[in-house]
C-alpha cells in the first residue's frame, strides 16, 4: 500500500511531536511512531530543561552556551550551540504558554535549579538554570506537546516501525514500514521526512533507556549510506539504580544531594572542587567508577557492579516530596527504602547518545564532511547530531535539543514542502523489506534473537562502557562481527501476521546491532580521551590531531572512517577543569 | 525463585477463543514481573505478545491484570505477587477494551474518550508577561492529576464500565479535572458541557477501585468528587 503525505515523521517524542505541530500548519503530516502516543522515553526525562531566564538569580545565554561547549570538551559545534541557549528562553515560555505544569518561585515565576556543569559567568559556581517540573519535566513536555497535537488534530500512525528509507541519489522519498496490527509493509512517500527516533541504549546491559530505544532511524540511515557522526560519544549517567539502571536524576544532586563511598566521604571534593557532585556526567561517572575499581564502592571489592550512595538523607522528607516524588517512589518500589532516611546505592548506566544522524542547524541531514545535504531528509533530538553535545552532554539540555532544534526542523520542512516535487514511488521500492522480512518469516531453522541480544549487551557494556582500552575495544568489534553474522541467520518463533512483536524485535535487534558496530569501530579509531570517550591507552586529549567529529560509513561488515571540522569559532579550546 | 506465570492467550491468526498457557520462570523476587514476561519472550517462547517500553513505570505501555488486579508489569515485583516457590501468578489484558492479541489490548476507545474532554489547555488571552503567572499553591491544587500516563489501569479497574460501557471512566475526568483546576485554563465551559452528561462524572460510585489501581498515586475517586462538585457549583452559578 502507498500512502503520499508532504511530511512524515518518524517518532512521537519531543522532537516528533514539535516538529509535526510547526509542519502540520503548512503541509499534510502524519506522524509514525512504534509506539502508542505519549508512550515515548521523552516522558523519562526528570530533571528539568535549561533556559537562562533569570528568574532566581542572574543569567544570561551566553554563559548556557559556554557551559554547553565546554561541557561538550570543546567538540560541540560553537554556533550550533549558541543557537540551542539563545532559543531556549523562548522555548520554555512556549511551553508555559502551552500549559506545562512548571513549579514555581513565589512570585509565580517558573522555578529553575542547579543541575551539573552549569554554571555563571562562564564556569565560577553553580547556576540555577534548570526549569522543571518536580521531577517529571520529560513526562510534562511530552505531555503537553501531545495535548497540543491533539487541539491542532495531527494525524498518527501508531504502532508503525520503520524498516527502510527510499533514497533516490541525494534526495529522500519515503519510507518503507511494517505495520504492527497486521504484519504488512507499508510505503509512504513524502516529499520530506523528519527521523525523530530517539537514542539506542538498548545496545548495553545496564542502561536507563527503554526498550524501545533501538535507533531505528539512524541504523536505517547508516544502511542506506548516511554517516554517523561522533558515535564513540555515549554517555555514562553516573546515578542509575543499582543493578537495574534506572535513572536517579541528577536532579537529586541539584537540590544538594551528595555522593559518598564506603568511608562516608564525600569523594567528589578530590576530583571536581569547584562544582563537587555538580560536574559534568562524563567526570561524576568517572570518578565513580575510579573509586569502585580502587575499592571504595560501598561492597570494596572492586568488581565492576560494586556501586556507592547517593545520600539525599538531609533534603527532608518534604524536599523529597515537592521536589522529587518519582525517584522517591522509584527508590520504594525497587529498592524498597525511603530515600529520605537511607541512601540510595548508584551505578553508571548507559543513558545517552552524543552522537547521531549528522544534522545542520535546520535539522538537514548531511551527506558528507562538506555538508552536502539529503534533500528532503531531516533528523532532530537524540537520534541526531547537531552537534550541541559534543563529547559530553550536560544535564537539561536533551530536552532542550528537542524543543529547540524539532521546532527548527519543522519549520524548515514547513517551507522546503512549499517548491518540493512530488515523489514518484511504485510498490518495487519495498522489494527488499519485503525480502528481509520474508527471510525473517520463512519457517526456516534459525536461532532466536534473545541469546544474540544477551551477548551484544554484554559485550558492549564490558568492552565499550567508561573506560576503554585498544584490547578490549578491538575484541568488542570482532565479537559484534560475529554476532551479525549470526543475526543473519535468526529466525522468528511466531510466524503469524497480526500483532507480532517477535518479529518487531529481530528488526529492532539487527538495528541495534548495527549501531554497536559503528560505535565500537568509532571508538577504536579515536586515539585520544575527550569528553565521555576515556582510553586508559591515550589518557590525554589531544586537539592537535583529535579535534574533529567522526563520521562513520556502514560498508557490508566493515566501519570506513572519515572526519569534519569543529565550528570554534567562538571560544578557543582550553584544558577543561571544574 | 521458580515461579508459574499462567497467561490468557489470543492469536486472532489461529484462535477462535482466549485460552490459558502456562510457562515456568526462574526469577529473583525483587525482579519485575516484566523481567520475567521478558524471559519467556526472549528464551522460552517469542510469540508472546505484550507492550512494554520504558520498564520503571513511566510511559503507560505495559498495564495489564496481574492476579486479578490492574497495574504496570514494570512496577509490580515478583515478590508481590508470588510469595513462595511454584506459586502462580495469573496475568490477563486489561478489561473493557478489545483484545488484539495476548496482551495486548485496542486502546483507541481510551483515547477517543480521552480526547472528548479537550485535554489542553484552553486560554486565548495573549500572555501579557513571558509567562503567565501561578502561584505555587494554584499549582498544587491540581498537581498530582499531572502525573497520568494514561496506562488505563483505572479504566479496567472500574465496575462502573461493567454495567455502562460508555462511561468516559476515571482517567478522561481526573484528565479534565488536571485543566478544570489550573488557574490558566479558561476552558471550563466547554469541558463541563462533556462531563455533565449520561455518560460523564455521574455514573461514577465512589468505588474508589481507580485510586486503589492507579501506578501514578493519583487521587482518581477525590479527583472525581471535585469534578462533580464543580458541575455543581457551575449550574447553580448559571
Amino acid at each position: 500500500m502507498i500512502h503520499q503525505f508532504d511530511t512524515i515523521i518518524v517518532g512521537s517524542g519531543g522532537a516528533g511531536l514539535y516538529a509535526a505541530l510547526e509542519a502540520s500548519r503548512k503541509s499534510k503530516t502524519a506522524v509514525l511512531s512504534k509506539l502508542y502516543p505519549v508512550r515515548s522515553h521523552t516522558g523519562a526525562a526528570q530533571g528539568g530543561i535549561s533556559a537562562a531566564l533569570g528568574n532566581v538569580e542572574e543569567d544570561k545565554p551566553e554563559w548556557h552556551a559556554f557551559d554547553t561547549v565546554k561541557g561538550g570538551d570543546y567538540l560541540v559545534d560553537q554556533q550550533a550551540a549558541n543557537i540551542l541557549a539563545e532559543e531556549a528562553v523562548q522555548a520554555v515560555y512556549d511551553l508555559e504558554n502551552r500549559g506545562l505544569p512548571f513549579n514555581r518561585t513565589p512570585e509565580g515565576r517558573i522555578d529553575q535549579r542547579r543541575f551539573g556543569g552549569h554554571t555563571r559567568n562562564f564556569g565560577e559556581g553553580p547556576v540555577r538554570r534548570a526549569c522543571y517540573a518536580a521531577d517529571r519535566t520529560g513526562h510534562m513536555i511530552l505531555q503537553t506537546l501531545y495535548q497540543q497535537c491533539i487541539k491542532n488534530e495531527v494525524s498518527f500512525f501508531d504502532e508503525f516501525q520503520v524498516v527502510d528509507l527510499i533514497l533516490n541519489d541525494t534526495v529522500c522519498k519515503g519510507l518503507v514500514v511494517v505495520e504492527l496490527a497486521t504484519g504488512e509493509l507499508h510505503i509512504f512517500a513524502a516529499k520530506a521526512v523528519l527521523f525523530a527516533t530517539g537514542g539506542f541504549g538498548r545496545i548495553f546491559k545496564i542502561t536507563s533507556n527503554a526498550y524501545a530505544n533501538t535507533g531505528d532511524g539512524p541504523a536505517v540511515c547508516a544502511r542506506r549510506g548516511i554517516p554517523l557522526e561522533d558515535m564513540e560519544f555515549y554517555q555514562f549517567h553516573p546515578t542509575g539504580i543499582m543493578g537495574l539502571g534506572i535513572l536517579i536524576s541528577e536532579a537529586v544532586r541539584g537540590e544538594g544531594g551528595i555522593l559518598r563511598n564506603r568511608d562516608g566521604e564525600r569523594f567528589m571534593e578530590r576530583y571536581s572542587p569547584t562544582l563537587l557532585d555538580l560536574a559534568p556526567r562524563d567526570i561524576v561517572a568517572r570518578s565513580i567508577q575510579t573509586e569502585v575499581f580502587e575499592g571504595k564502592g560501598i561492597r570494596g571489592d572492586r568488581k565492576i557492579d560494586d556501586y556507592v550512595h547517593l545520600d539525599a538523607t538531609h533534603l527532608g522528607a518534604d524536599v523529597l516530596a515537592a521536589k522529587l516524588p518519582d525517584i522517591t517512589g522509584f527508590c520504594k518500589t525497587y529498592l524498597g527504602i525511603n530515600p529520605a532516611d537511607k541512601p540510595i546505592p548508584v551505578l553508571p548506566t548507559a543513558h545517552y547518545a552524543m552522537g547521531g544522524i549528522p544534522t545542520d542547524t535546520d535539522g538537514r541531514v548531511l551527506l558528507d564532511r562538506d555538508g552536502t545535504v539529503v534533500e528532503g531528509l531531516y533528523a532532530a533530538g537524540e537520534c541526531a547530531c547537531v552537534s550541541v553535545h559534543g563529547a559530553n552532554r550536560l544535564g537539561t539540555n536533551s530536552l532542550l535539543d528537542l524543543v529547540v532544534f524539532g521546532r527548527r526542523a519543522g519549520l524548515h520542512i514547513a517551507d522546503y514542502v512549499k517548491q518540493a516535487a512530488v515523489p514518484a514511488v511504485d510498490e518495487s521500492a519495498s522489494a527488499e523489506s519485503q525480502a528481509f522480512i520474508s527471510r525473517l518469516t520463512d519457517g526456516a531453522e534459525g536461532p532466536h534473537g534473545g541469546y544474540i541480544t544477551d551477548e551484544m549487551q554484554t559485550t558492549m557494556m564490558e568492552k565499550i562502557g567508561i573506560y576503554r582500552n585498544k584490547k578490549d575495544m578491538a575484541a568488542a568489534v570482532e565479537e559484534i562481527k560475529e554476532l551479525r553474522e549470526r543475526y543473519v541467520t535468526v529466525r522468528v518463533q511466531d510466524t503469524t501476521k497480526q500483532f507480532n512483536t517477535d518479529l518487531l524485535e529481530l528488526i529492532e535487534l539487527g538495528n541495534l546491532l548495527d549501531l554497536s558496530l559503528i560505535t565500537a569501530e568509532s571508538a577504536l579509531k579515536r586515539q585520544e580521551s575527550r569528553g565521555a570517550h576515556s582510553r586508559r591507552d591515550y589518557p590525554e586529549r589531544d586537539d592537535d590531531n583529535w579535534l574533529k567529529h567522526t563520521l562513520a560509513y556502514l560498508e557490508g561488515n566493515e566501519v570506513r572512517l572519515d572526519f569534519k571540522e569543529v565550528d570554534t569559532s567562538i571560544w578557543e579550546p582550553k584544558p577543561r577543569s571544574y | 525463585m521458580q515461579i508459574t506465570i499462567k497467561i490468557q492467550r489470543y492469536n486472532p491468526d489461529i484462535d477462535d477463543a482466549p485460552h490459558y498457557q502456562e510457562y515456568s520462570v526462574e526469577i529473583d523476587p525483587n525482579a519485575r514481573l516484566l523481567d520475567a514476561l521478558m524471559d519467556i519472550k526472549r528464551f522460552q517462547d517469542g510469540s508472546l505478545g505484550f507492550r512494554k517500553s520504558c520498564a520503571h513505570g513511566v510511559c503507560g505501555s505495559d498495564a495489564m491484570r496481574i492476579n486479578g488486579q490492574d497495574g504496570l508489569a514494570c512496577k509490580t515485583l515478583v515478590k508481590d505477587v508470588a510469595v513462595n516457590d511454584g506459586d502462580t501468578v495469573v496475568v490477563e489484558p486489561l478489561r473493557y477494551l478489545p483484545v488484539q492479541r495476548d496482551l495486548i489490548v485496542d486502546q483507541s476507545e481510551f483515547f477517543a474518550k480521552y480526547k472528548a474532554i479537550k485535554p489542553y489547555l484552553i486560554n486565548d488571552e495573549e500572555v501579557a508577561e513571558k509567562e503567565r503567572i501561578q502561584s505555587p499553591e494554584e499549582r498544587l491544587v491540581f498537581d498530582d492529576s499531572t502525573n497520568c500516563i494514561l496506562c488505563a489501569s483505572c479504566y479496567s479497574a472500574c465496575p462502573v464500565s461493567e454495567e455502562h460501557p460508555s462511561f468516559i471512566g476515571p482517567a478522561a475526568i481526573a484528565q479534565a479535572f488536571r485543566f478544570l483546576a489550573d488557574s490558566r485554563d479558561k476552558g471550563a465551559e466547554e469541558r463541563l458541557l462533556v462531563l455533565d452528561a449520561e455518560d460523564g462524572v455521574w455514573p461514577c460510585q465512589n468505588h474508589f477501585k481507580c485510586t486503589q489501581a492507579c501506578p501514578r498515586s493519583i487521587l482518581i475517586t477525590k479527583r472525581i468528587n471535585q469534578t462533580k462538585r464543580m458541575i455543581k457549583d457551575w449550574k447553580g452559578e448559571k
